[in-house]
């Protein structure tokens, strides 16, 4: 995973990393420290004091839940406010009203609350669970380290899968193939994610299939590899029985027979609960997302906070979480605590970095291109937004 | 003891005509000004905004950016006139509906029939808006109500497409549109159908020449409902449209991303329901409303 952000030349990269020195007392291996952006300074929480009344957390549904927020208040005193956010753009905007302390972002909100000043970097030295037990692919990773400085506490990760209708689509597909070629013999009964992250996925089968276009990084597109990226969807545009944004509404195109095979998370196809419905990463790897823990640069209760991000990151906790939303725990430690936890871990790949070696996590695509190229500027995530719009026409 | 001792708030109100009017008026304009277009002119506003690249953070500036964004990428067009076509169809479908139906309740029907009509027209709007999206999304999905009841007759139904859209829409607020029509032929004089008849026009030239000039205001209350509504609904497009794109679903993708063009976006339905408006002023209708 961390070479992916290594395309620099070594003497450049070297650079970089002396530049950014500091970022081994931090704990970070330096792998963020590639790239660098003008960040705000915000100061870091130095020491722990007494825990305040309550916290107040943006989170995906599932992620703070009575079973395990009921016993963190019992220990701390810390009431906890949970909000829960359907998209990484409505968790930006509300982290940026200053009402709240922690957010769980994703890699594609991460970056613009860094870069916006909005969140506060870490001090790992307060959380002792962000250690050793930390699956290494979720650790230094560009969205949630920042010119040395550790912003994000990992929680979990998952991939955007393949999914397919195994009666209809009777062969498991290895290839992406059949939900972007203009011959599909599925043509008609797509689906596609709606929203402007989905070119992404367009950019990670031209970087398979194109090498001529250049692409080393789906997020980090110049004008002619977005314009490629926009053709194909439009290719797609004609393949799909519908675009789905929200989940409920993808799992009954499933169930409903309106589509057989297209984007998908591992929980939906648990929740739609139909043994016909199966997944699979194609060859060509995939787009995904990894979620960290990020504290309000504004935050009014820091204590509570920080050992919330502490509680949670610890192995049973931790597991608690990814079981309930279904992904892979950012504590590897959980897998061996139980048959269960084993067996969970062995589901969701959380061990298996060679799975995840071959997923983009989410990332906000911006000008500065995140693949080190700096001939050229890259699309930003406007420049998507508005590409979008073209896709369906 | 006088009334002035007793009612001293009544006393002072009958003394001040400005008291009175400001005490009316002061809460509704406080909500109209205020709140209402105060924050529709803030929104709209932020069309002129720059937005930061990175951080999609917007800053107070006076530029045309997200208007010439708008100019430059021809979908915002496509999806502007697709938006327009689907409100029209969705007020003319309802129009079309609405009239016999508002003669048979209003003139033919018995008091019993007529009653459960009203209650039939009315009773969808007794369940919340996302039920009745949903509720068509499982009748039109592939293997839903629609295709396996049809399916026998060799007939299959749209699917998620631009058409589920309209009869959805319709589905929607034909209700707005059914109750003026029904209430304003009900309206009309039984003497005048006398009238007409004893001038020897039959039913149609009755319809089209005495009960249609009358029903003009409230087929333009009723559209006016219907075609503003749905030009600003893109739930129906996300659940049941399958690939239609409605300006309000480019609005939704927009207001986190990049808020000046959610905003100047946002007032292309504006322009077309204040051109409606501008136009049906011109037939004479709205004073007769």
């Amino acid at each position: 995973m961390k070479k992916r952000y290594r395309a620099l030349p070594a003497m450049a990269a070297a650079a970089a990393l002396v530049l950014a020195g500091c970022a081994a007392d931090a704990g970070s291996d330096g792998a963020g420290g590639e790239i660098t952006f003008d960040v705000p300074d915000v100061p870091m929480l130095e020491e722990k004091g007494d825990y305040e009344d309550a916290v107040d957390i943006i989170a995906w549904s599932g992620f703070v839940e009575p079973e395990w927020s009921d016993a963190f208040t019992e220990e701390t005193g810390c009431v906890v406010n949970r909000r829960v956010a359907g998209t990484s753009d409505e968790m930006v905007q509300l982290m940026r009203t200053g009402d709240y302390d922690l957010v769980s972002a994703s890699g594609d909100a991460s970056l613009r609350l860094i870069v916006g000043g909005d969140v506060a970097p870490i001090n790992r030295d307060l959380i002792p669970n962000f250690g050793d037990d930390i699956v290494p692919g979720m650790q230094g990773q560009l969205y949630d380290t920042i010119n040395g400085k550790v912003y994000g506490v990992p929680i979990g990760r998952g991939a955007n899968i393949l999914q397919y209708n195994s009666e209809v689509v009777t062969e498991e597909p290895t290839s992406w193939d059949i939900v972007w070629e203009a011959d599909s013999p599925y043509a008609g009964q797509i689906t596609a994610y709606d929203a402007p992250i989905y070119i992404a996925d367009a950019a990670v089968y031209l970087m398979y299939h194109e090498p001529d276009l250049g692409i080393t990084n789906p997020y980090a597109l110049d004008e002619e590899q977005l314009a490629a990226a926009i053709e194909l969807l439009q290719q797609q545009n004609a393949l799909i029985s519908e675009y789905w944004s929200d989940p409920v509404a993808q799992i009954t195109s499933f169930a409903g027979g309106t589509t057989v095979a297209g984007t998908s998370w591992e929980i939906l196809r648990k929740l739609a609960a139909d043994d016909k419905l199966k997944g699979t990463l194609p060859v060509e790897g995939s787009t995904g997302w990894s979620d960290a823990w990020m504290i309000s640069a504004e935050s009014d209760a820091p204590n509570c906070a920080y050992e919330w991000m502490n509680y949670t990151s610890a192995a049973e906790v931790n597991g608690k979480i990814a079981m309930n939303f279904g992904m892979a725990p950012a504590n590897g430690a959980f897998c061996e605590t139980s048959d269960e936890a084993a067996a969970h871990c062995e589901e969701f790949n959380a061990l298996n970095e060679e799975y995840f070696e071959n997923v983009w996590y989410w990332t906000t695509p911006i000008e500065q291109c995140l693949d080190g190229r700096t001939d050229v500027q890259c699309t930003s995530f406007q420049e998507w937004t508005d590409a979008w719009v073209s896709v369906k026409g | 003891m006088t009334s002035t001792a007793t009612k001293p708030v009544s006393t002072m109100l009958y003394r001040s005509r400005r008291l009175r009017l400001g005490s009316l008026l002061t809460l509704p304009l406080v909500w109209l000004v205020g709140l209402y277009i105060a924050s529709l002119a803030l929104l709209l506003a932020t069309a002129f905004w720059r937005v930061d690249p990175f951080t999609s953070k917007v800053t107070p500036a006076f530029q045309f950016d997200a208007f010439e964004q708008l100019l430059s990428n021809q979908a915002y067009l496509s999806t502007s006139l697709r938006t327009l076509g689907i409100a029209l169809t969705v007020t003319l479908v309802s129009a079309a509906f609405a009239i016999p139906l508002g003669i048979y309740m209003a003139k033919i029907a018995s008091p019993w029939m007529r009653g459960f009509l009203a209650v039939a027209i009315t009773l969808p709007l007794w369940a919340g808006y996302l039920v009745k999206i949903l509720a068509m999304r499982v009748t039109f999905t592939e293997e839903g109500f629609f295709n396996s009841f049809f399916g026998v007759f060799g007939i299959s139904g749209p699917g998620f497409s631009q058409t589920t859209v309209v009869l959805t829409l319709t589905y929607l607020w034909f209700p707005y549109m059914a109750l003026p029509v029904y209430t304003a032929i009900r309206q009309i004089p039984v003497n005048l159908f006398d009238a007409s008849a004893d001038l020897g026009a039959r039913g149609w030239t009755t319809i089209r020449t005495v009960v249609m000039p009358l029903l003009a205001p409230a087929l333009i209350a009723g559209s006016v409902f219907t075609f503003s509504l749905s030009l600003g609904d893109y739930i129906a497009a996300e659940l049941v449209g399958g690939r239609t794109q409605m300006i309000g679903s480019v609005i939704a993708n927009n207001i986190n991303l990049n808020p000046p063009v959610a905003a100047a976006f946002a007032l292309v339905p504006i322009a077309f329901v204040v051109l409606y408006l501008l136009g049906t002023r011109r037939t004479g209708a709205l004073e007769r409303m």
